[in-house]
């Protein structure tokens, strides 16, 4: 579950990492309110106005302002709340933004320079261990600075029996150049993060920029948060956080319908048992000459009523064009799969006016194959894979 | 021969009377699998589908000689499951279980890293040897004994992957379904290594995914191993946008090298026979061995 970056950071202060302070606003009126009071508890005198969004590289596509005074704030938080803001990690439409944090101005001029690293807490697959990637390259595309200078980015991997050690937290600070105040700083930021992340159940924790400020204070600038959905049962309070506005309406209807659904730009529905198999019928659906509109696994027990309910959801998506039905039955058998499309054909009746292609393979492939046929309904079966992906072919022509 | 379990493995089920374990259990027991007993805390001392109970793995080991496990305890103490079987000495834990927390299975891995132990999955189909132990949810009948290993991530296009290859008049050896979390016991590499030392097996089919780098170290071992015998293999999810996991939570691409294009090159560079449809599986294997 991905969070917005206001939520990010109040997990982050919860466990004692130091944040950009700010407060979230729905109205140019609730920023303005939002910017007094921030002006009261921290003394900032400008503001930044950040839309909360689920995308990164929002300040590239203009939603991220620096406002010098309230009639600033007031003007920018108008002109972003309701933008739909397009960045290079968003769709050509962009999101929609619904909100904004009006946040303090923390690169104030003091004693010494700010500078700005890049820090990461991560699942490092291969080993099976957390990692904390940091670089003394921040407020920059990571992505660009592991092309370009990979030397400038570091590691450093938690041994789950013993956790964070302090000279892990040292090696990071003297990695980044730091000393005096700053580096103590830095110490305390690390270990509080890694405890955040650990406790958090995070799977991903992205701070770009960490910022040491011109007084030495280090803080989390920005933070892109995304929580271990298994693990959410551990924390009611952070599931309370998911804005299903960030997510595609129709995914959301299929979660609470219980179907694993990923919604795509194709012209050719599916619906298959297993998420390897799902993957691999969109593979052939490309290879038949279509685009797969959506993934969708519909699991084990794919009766009537979840059959139609996964037609429903694939049909409304009016790029469809036709649906192909791919369902391997091992303990699911086959001729009951059938009888619940058949009948769930039968209940939608008009709803379905593109061709239906349906491949029955394993338990009673045969018997499933005749129903089918036998039904009268406009639905081309098969048994074969390669024959699922030639009617695909040929209902497409 | 054959890898991981075979007629004298002795099976205890961990989460026995759930609904999930007796279900399978039953129908392992109906394949002729030698399932000695199984485990549910609290209802040590019980009978259940013809087989004693246990309260702890320990207390299994001791009275059945168990040497394999499988688990279908809920993911919430999965990975507690997987932990106790390893302190219990057993030597092949599969684990079934969809949905452990990334954080717990850190620990589970960490915990039996030392012990003389292997886990398969988690959120794996499990394994069968044919003829002799089915090992998980997979239907048997699919399976004909023969001379072909599988090593897949995904359950249902193992099944895929099977029926092609009987269906070309050959069989399997060993499905091994590895599992589709970001964090797993046996990696396709290590899966692929115990099919390759196995004298019966002389073609492997390996099916992978998008995510993670386990098929392309897999297949550079092959290649440095001086391909022994030839390794059908597909990659799932050519199609799969970026940054959106794909029903498995270790199905995501993250950078580059984890796309199937990527890894489908890799293999290609190591010599393995790549197809690009599902479909074609079998057609394939039956090409490399020459059936």
């Amino acid at each position: 579950m991905n969070l917005h970056e206001y939520q990010g950071k109040e997990i982050l202060a919860s466990f004692g990492v130091r944040i950009q302070r700010g407060i979230v606003a729905q109205t140019a009126a609730e920023a303005v309110a939002a910017a007094k009071r921030l002006t009261e508890e921290t003394g900032t005198g400008w503001h930044v106005i950040k839309a909360q969004v689920h995308a990164g590289g929002r300040g590239k596509g203009g939603g991220v302002k620096l406002a010098k005074n309230l009639k600033e704030v007031e003007e920018i938080a108008d002109a972003i709340i309701g933008m739909n803001l397009v960045t290079p990690q968003t769709s050509k439409e962009g999101k929609k933004v619904h909100q904004v944090l009006v946040a303090e101005d923390v690169y104030y001029p003091g004693d010494s320079e700010t500078s700005e690293f890049y820090m990461s807490v991560l699942l490092n697959r291969s080993t099976g261990r957390n990692m904390i990637m940091y670089s003394t390259e921040g407020g920059m595309d990571i992505e660009e600075v592991a092309e370009k200078t990979p030397h400038l980015i570091f590691n450093e991997e938690i041994d789950p029996a013993t956790g964070l050690l302090p000279f892990q937290a040292r090696q990071i600070a003297f990695n980044l150049g730091l000393s005096g105040q700053a580096f103590k700083e830095m110490v305390k930021f690390v270990s509080s993060l890694y405890k955040a992340y650990e406790s958090s159940d995070s799977s991903l924790f992205e701070i770009n920029p960490v910022l040491k400020t011109s007084d030495d204070k280090i803080m989390a600038v920005d933070a892109k948060v995304t929580i271990d959905d298994n693990a959410l049962y551990r924390h009611k309070d952070y599931e309370e956080m998911r804005d299903v506005r960030e997510e595609d309406p129709i995914e959301v209807e299929a979660r609470a319908a219980g179907l694993n659904f990923v919604n795509l730009d194709g012209n050719v529905g599916c619906m298959v048992n297993g998420a390897g198999l799902a993957m691999a019928t969109m593979d052939l659906i490309k290879m038949a000459g279509g685009e797969p509109a959506n993934f969708l696994d519909v699991g084990g027990t794919a009766d009537a009523q979840r059959v139609e309910t996964a037609f429903r959801i694939i049909l409304k998506d009016p790029n469809v064009k036709a649906i192909l039905v791919n369902i391997f039955g091992g303990i699911v058998r086959g001729d009951r799969v059938a009888q619940g499309i058949v009948d769930a054909y039968r209940s939608m009746g008009d709803a379905i006016n593109v061709p239906i292609i349906v491949r029955l393979q394993g338990t009673n492939a045969e018997l499933a194959k005749e129903l089918i046929d036998n039904s009268g309904l406009a639905v081309h079966s098969a048994i074969e894979f390669k024959e699922a992906a030639d009617k695909v072919q040929e209902v497409l022509q | 021969m054959s890898v991981l379990v075979n007629k004298d493995s002795k099976i205890i089920v961990q989460g026995f009377t759930g609904s999930e374990g007796t279900f399978h259990a039953e129908q392992m027991i109906e394949y002729g699998t030698q399932v000695v007993g199984g485990v549910t805390p609290g209802k040590g001392g019980q009978e259940h589908l013809g087989k004693p109970v246990f309260n702890t793995v320990k207390d299994a080991v001791e009275k059945t000689a168990a040497d394999v496990s499988i688990i279908f305890v809920p993911p919430a103490f999965a990975a507690d499951a997987i932990m106790e079987a390893a302190d219990a000495g057993i030597k092949v834990i599969i684990t079934i279980t969809e949905g452990i927390p990334v954080a717990d299975m850190i620990k589970a891995s960490d915990y039996i890293k030392n012990r003389d132990c292997r886990l398969i999955g988690p959120n794996c189909p499990g394994v069968i040897t044919p003829g002799e132990a089915k090992v998980g949810i997979m239907p048997g009948f699919v399976f004909k004994k023969g001379k072909v290993g599988i090593v897949s991530k995904s359950g249902t296009l193992t099944y895929e992957a099977a029926d092609q290859v009987v269906k070309q008049g050959l069989g399997i050896t060993t499905a091994i379904g590895i599992g589709g979390d970001p964090i797993i016991g046996t990696t396709t590499k290590e899966a692929v290594e115990l099919l390759m030392n196995d004298p019966e097996t002389e073609c492997i089919v390996m099916i992978g995914e998008i995510g993670g780098q386990l098929e392309a170290d897999a297949a550079r071992w092959v290649k440095e191993n001086g391909n022994k015998k030839p390794v059908v293999g597909f990659i799932a999810g050519e199609t799969a946008p970026k940054g959106r996991t794909m029903g498995h939570a270790g199905a995501i691409v993250g950078g580059a090298d984890d796309t199937a294009e990527a890894k489908k090159r890799i293999m290609q560079e190591c010599g393995i026979h790549v197809v690009n449809s599902p479909a074609e599986i079998g057609k394939k294997v039956a090409e490399v061995v020459g059936a």
